[in-house]
């Protein structure tokens, strides 16, 4: 088991703190947009951007970089955020986030923003075209990798399975899928649970089992643990045959109190009270410098 | 002389193979159905650049998106029926939103599919395409002027429907006839009728002009074979030169070629106009000849429809506003 360097874990955790700050108050200003999908997936994105992708915020059409898609399109706020802040745009252009004229859309837009390799926002899409990059790459004979972040509830969609099938029938090793396993979607089912009536359940079960069965490598990590992440990041770049998926397991709505675990923070603004001890919350868990 | 026979899905798997040496990052992606389209015959020729994607339409939109990013022209090989039904929030996001450079090679199109009836016939497909934004939508009338489209269509940057057919028809056009993205062209000129058709039909609206020409009826037939840009300019022209214009297409009169011509019509030149096509129903399995004649397609179904409106216009009758359409 290779050992992640103390000081770059505690500069990520950083990292996050920040991206999570930056998140609510760019939903609060929007008064529009997605908080809980962001909140789970802002350590993985930390990690990719500022560690796991080979990419040049200069150049971001470097031809040999790294192709990255948010499959789950309504996590873009933390997409952008952790973009902002690795430096492909100014970060106070988070606050135009949903605003109109804005190159921050509701949902990725790569006509718009420099360094979105793919659009996205109906769910389901995003990793048949990171079928087609990881393809691509072997056609022309380039290193570059390919990952795709996906949604536990976007794995409903039969299109997921149909690229599945397919990266696996050309053992596409140079494409990695990650899975925001919050276990929460926009609604869900009806499950009893400890006597309420309407708690929406698991949202697809055993994705690990479901992956496997389809020909992948299957990794698992805690989806807020930076060393755990990084390390199941470097053994799918190192692993061969296959295409690679990393189920994180990850908490909606993760670092704020209130909003974890609760599928109505799916979708929805805070009020300035919240917005207050959302941040406070967040500031307290800013890594001490060891 | 008997006119020579093309079918359009083997002329269009010859010319992917005439373009491949030309445009290096072309590719074919397949949705199983390549010994139906043709494209087996450019897997022959280049193994390495044709990509099977088995019987998963929506994945192999969004695959051809991932590659058209890297600045590969990936052409679809499947039936207009499913890349114009089953991947189409695909085509809307990954492809035509993005205005990426994909090409859908639409085998099988209208009512003519070896008899396999309504689930593989596509009567809307030009209503769908047309509608969406970004989309360069072309309808070849024969073999010849499909392969001079195939060369402009590759130098066209930007997602592209080409309409195919299956089975081999007369050509109408010879090797001196030029293609131009965007334009339409007048087939034969005439006083009487306007005759505005795209696709095979034009080849059947040719014969039709040639019915009517016996009973003294002069036509001037405009062929459209480009929807998407369409050429306005031409169209206003064709309506001017008699005052009477005839749409025929072998699509849903709702949403097509008629419906363009009506748009057109209505904002710059109203002018009394029919539109003649498949009535707003789907087909069935059924021989060629018998589709063709049931669903009133046919150049005889073409010229009676042209002398029902010009007996209308001629007794100054408004058109009875019958029906929902």
């Amino acid at each position: 088991m290779l050992q992640v360097e103390p000081a770059k874990i505690t500069r990520l955790r950083e990292l996050a703190v920040e991206a999570r700050k930056l998140i609510v108050q760019a939903i609060y200003t929007a008064k529009a947009g997605h908080l809980g999908g962001p909140l789970s997936a802002t350590d993985l994105l930390v990690a990719l951007y500022f560690d796991v992708l080979r990419i040049d915020p200069q150049r971001p059409d470097w031809e040999d970089r790294d192709r990255f898609i948010l499959s789950k399109g309504h996590a873009a706020i933390a997409y952008y955020v952790v973009m902002a802040l690795r430096g492909y745009f100014p970060v106070e252009e988070v606050f135009t986030f949903d605003a109109i004229n804005s190159r921050l859309q509701g949902h990725p837009d790569m006509t718009k923003l420099p360094g979105v390799d793919m659009s996205t926002g109906s769910l389901g899409q995003g990793l048949s075209p990171g079928v087609g990059m990881a393809l691509g790459a072997k056609l022309l004979g380039k290193d570059f990798r390919t990952w795709v972040m996906l949604g536990d509830g976007e794995i409903q969609e039969g299109q997921i399975w149909e690229a599945a099938f397919v990266a696996s029938r050309y053992r596409l090793d140079n494409l990695t899928a990650i899975l925001d396993y919050n276990r929460l979607q926009q609604y869900g089912w009806t499950a009893e649970w400890q006597g309420q009536k309407r708690r929406p359940r698991l949202s697809i079960e055993d994705p690990q089992r479901k992956f496997a069965a389809f020909g992948w490598h299957v990794l698992e990590c805690d989806g807020h643990d930076m060393a755990q992440i990084l390390e199941a990041c470097y053994a799918a770049r190192e692993h061969r045959g296959e295409p690679t998926i990393i189920i994180a397991h990850t908490v909606k709505g993760k670092g704020v109190s209130f909003m974890e675990n609760d599928y109505n923070w799916h979708a929805k603004v805070p009020t300035e009270e919240e917005l207050r001890q959302a941040l406070a919350e967040l500031e307290a868990q800013r890594p001490r410098a060891s | 002389m008997a006119p020579k026979m093309l079918a359009m899905r083997e002329v269009w798997a010859a010319t992917l193979v005439e373009l491949a040496p030309l445009y290096p990052r072309m590719l074919v992606l397949d949705g199983d159905l390549a010994n139906s389209t043709r494209a087996e015959v450019f897997e022959a020729a280049y193994p390495d650049r044709f990509l099977e994607m088995g019987i998963a339409e929506q994945n192999m939109m969004g695959v051809a998106a991932g590659l058209a990013t890297l600045g590969f022209i990936p052409w679809l090989s499947s039936f207009a029926a499913f890349l114009t039904h089953r991947d189409l929030d695909q085509l809307r996001v990954v492809v035509a939103q993005p205005n990426l450079n994909v090409k859908l090679g639409a085998g099988y199109s209208g009512l003519l599919t070896s008899k396999t009836g309504k689930t593989h016939q596509d009567v809307q497909d030009l209503a769908i395409m047309r509608a969406m934004p970004n989309m360069t939508v072309v309808a070849p009338a024969d073999g010849v002027e499909l392969r001079l489209a195939m060369y402009a269509i590759m130098e066209h940057h930007g997602p592209t429907y080409l309409r195919l057919t299956r089975d081999p028809a007369p050509c109408l056009f010879d090797e001196s006839h030029r293609f131009v993205l965007g334009k339409a062209v007048v087939v034969r000129e005439g006083s009487d009728l306007t005759i505005i058709s795209t696709g095979a039909q034009t080849v059947r609206a040719a014969e039709a002009a040639d019915l009517l020409a016996r009973e003294g009826i002069s036509v001037h037939l405009l062929h459209v074979p480009t929807l998407k840009p369409l050429d306005v300019e031409a169209i206003v022209a064709a309506a001017d030169r008699t005052g009477v214009v005839l749409t025929t297409e072998e699509h849903n009169i709702i949403g097509g070629l008629g419906a363009a011509v009506a748009e057109t019509l209505g904002e710059h030149r109203p002018t009394p106009m029919l539109r003649h096509g498949i009535n707003d129903c789907y087909g069935e399995s059924g021989p060629n000849e018998a589709l063709l004649d049931k669903y009133g397609l046919s150049a005889p179904h073409i010229a009676a429809a042209a002398r029902r409106l010009l007996e209308r216009v001629h007794s100054r009758r408004p058109p009875a506003p019958t029906g929902h359409r």
